[in-house]
């Protein structure tokens, strides 16, 4: 059984249909690229997954649960991550209060302490800024806070929306071995990007959404020298 | 001397505003919504402690505790009835539900209460403090009333600060889809802020009738009204802003109603709204909105 299933996702946006009946499964263990112009409805698909969105027919079954109709503040505990396009850190909030935010369905102390450990580890940076209040890090070091913010809710599933969107391409790098290092550790990731070539590069694999439907799937290294895909994604 | 005891009376008055300048401020900051009935639950909250002490004879502290449970049940039911329902609408319409919900409580208490207005005794019992031989006297009332004022900013303060619920205020007022994402129950969350600021405008309206002892169904709006200015004075959304733009504005309508004229008093108070929202649009704490991309 996969460990996330999606089942004929419809999603409307009023009387526009932004998703248009998509199929996919994520694996544990994998890492799985879901890759796509702007508007093919990547980010459309994972806040409806998190419950931001309420699709109006499908099914999303998360380790075997229908998660469609649970409310999305719910969905945190059951070990779903969702690191949110833009990073929407807390602005107002330090580092730390951030990360223990992100731990907010979480009750034991000593286990949550151990996770901010890991962070810190994961993420130094973080650990040195972690008085300074998110809205004065810089965009990279948001980034990191919100991925460390996920982690923070020990996910089985981390839900990655553009990691990569706006950083300079050392950071892009940086951000990239980050999401490798989070599978290595045994986390699954679903990862949106429209850098499609640096996705497939750490994917196992892939799919491609054009407007509302998803157009191909396969393994990633294969789509990597697959023409069309060449073509229109990877700009070679 | 003088001066002194207006300006005593000026922190006196402008605590009370700070206190219900907090449930204007904390609703806004999490629910972006300016509730205009906020001052008609502290009008039913004086009512609840009138008719417990003065009718029933109770003992002041379970009057006001229980017109503390009565308004934050009614903060509660406001939010979910008549805001609610309007989350994704366009904020003139809930400012008009606001003001629709005003007009409702008053009427309510006008059918239930009378329009006779009632004396009210002062909750508080303690004696007043006379200084420098007798030329300085501060009210009972007055000591309570700044008191219970920084107890309240300080309790506050540490609630947001240190405990779960209170880091999710924050996180929900600064972006509910991300708060949502952590786990937080929003609305569950926007009722508490409903139910926090309610029980505090019972408590600032018990010590506001015990200094001006008469109470009418309209007995809420005008304060209500004063301290919406001061939490715009001080920067609406911001605590810290919601207890300076109180106390100054406490001080301002005193002073003003001393030395200019007790007939301007009032005017003096909205000019000075006019005239910060014209030099500092934020008010004093107040900040401006960023975004970062």
């Amino acid at each position: 059984m996969a460990m996330l299933e999606v089942k004929n996702l419809e999603v409307y946006y009023g009387v526009i249909q932004a998703i248009k009946g998509i199929s996919f499964e994520v694996n544990e263990g994998e890492v799985i690229a879901l890759i796509g112009a702007n508007g093919a409805g990547k980010t459309t698909t994972l806040a409806t997954i998190t419950g931001m969105i309420r699709p109006s027919a499908g099914e999303i079954l998360f380790e075997g649960t229908d998660i469609s109709k649970i409310p999305g503040h719910k969905i945190v505990s059951m070990g779903m991550a969702h690191v949110p396009e833009g990073r929407r850190v807390f602005a107002e909030l330090s580092v730390y209060e951030n990360l223990k935010l992100g731990a907010y369905t979480r009750k034991n102390k000593a286990e949550i302490a151990e996770s901010l450990e890991r962070v810190y580890k994961s993420f130094p940076r973080l650990e040195e800024r972690k008085n300074q209040l998110a809205g004065t890090l810089s965009g990279g070091e948001q980034q990191m806070l919100a991925m460390g913010r996920a982690l923070m809710s020990k996910p089985k599933i981390i839900l990655m929306d553009e990691p990569s969107m706006g950083l300079s391409p050392i950071l892009v790098e940086e951000i990239f071995n980050i999401v490798k290092e989070i599978s290595a550790s045994g986390t699954t990731v679903l990862l949106v990007e429209q850098n499609a070539k640096k996705a497939l590069s750490i994917a196992d694999r892939a799919y491609v959404l054009e407007t509302g439907n998803i157009v191909l799937s396969g393994d990633a290294k294969e789509m990597m020298n697959n023409d069309s895909i060449k073509k229109a994604y990877l700009g070679e | 001397m003088n001066f002194l005891s207006y300006l005593i009376n000026g922190i006196s008055l402008g605590s009370v505003y700070a206190i219900i300048a907090l449930g204007y401020t904390m609703v806004y900051g999490i629910a972006k919504m300016l509730n205009f009935a906020h001052g008609d639950v502290i009008m039913v909250g004086c009512y609840v402690t009138f008719l417990t002490m003065s009718r029933q004879g109770w003992h002041p502290l379970p009057a006001v505790l229980l017109s503390m449970v009565v308004c934050t049940a009614l903060g509660i039911t406001i939010e979910k009835i008549a805001y609610k329902p309007l989350r994704r609408a366009i904020p003139l319409a809930v400012l008009i539900t606001a003001i629709g919900v005003s007009y409702f409580l008053q009427n309510a208490a006008l059918l239930i209460f009378g329009a006779d207005t009632k004396s009210f005794t002062s909750v508080v019992t303690l004696p007043a403090l006379k200084l420098a031989d007798g030329a300085l006297t501060i009210s009972g009332t007055t000591i309570v009333t700044v008191v219970a004022c920084i107890v309240i900013m300080v309790a506050l303060s540490l609630f947001i600060k240190k405990t779960k619920a209170g880091q999710a205020m924050l996180a929900v007022s600064e972006d509910k889809d991300a708060a949502q994402l952590m786990g937080v129950n929003v609305n569950a969350t926007i009722s508490l802020t409903f139910a926090i600021g309610s029980g505090l405008a019972a408590i600032a309206g018990v010590l506001f009738c015990s200094a001006y002892p008469t109470l009418t169904p309209y007995t809420g709006s005008m304060p209500g009204i004063k301290a919406f200015t001061a939490a715009v004075f001080g920067g609406i959304g911001s605590i810290p802003g919601a207890l300076i733009g109180g106390i100054l504005l406490g001080i301002i309508e005193i002073l003003g109603r001393a030395y200019i004229s007790s007939q301007l008093s009032d005017a003096i108070v909205f000019a000075v709204l006019i005239i910060v929202l014209l030099v500092k649009p934020t008010g004093i704490l107040g900040k401006k909105m960023q975004e970062k991309v």
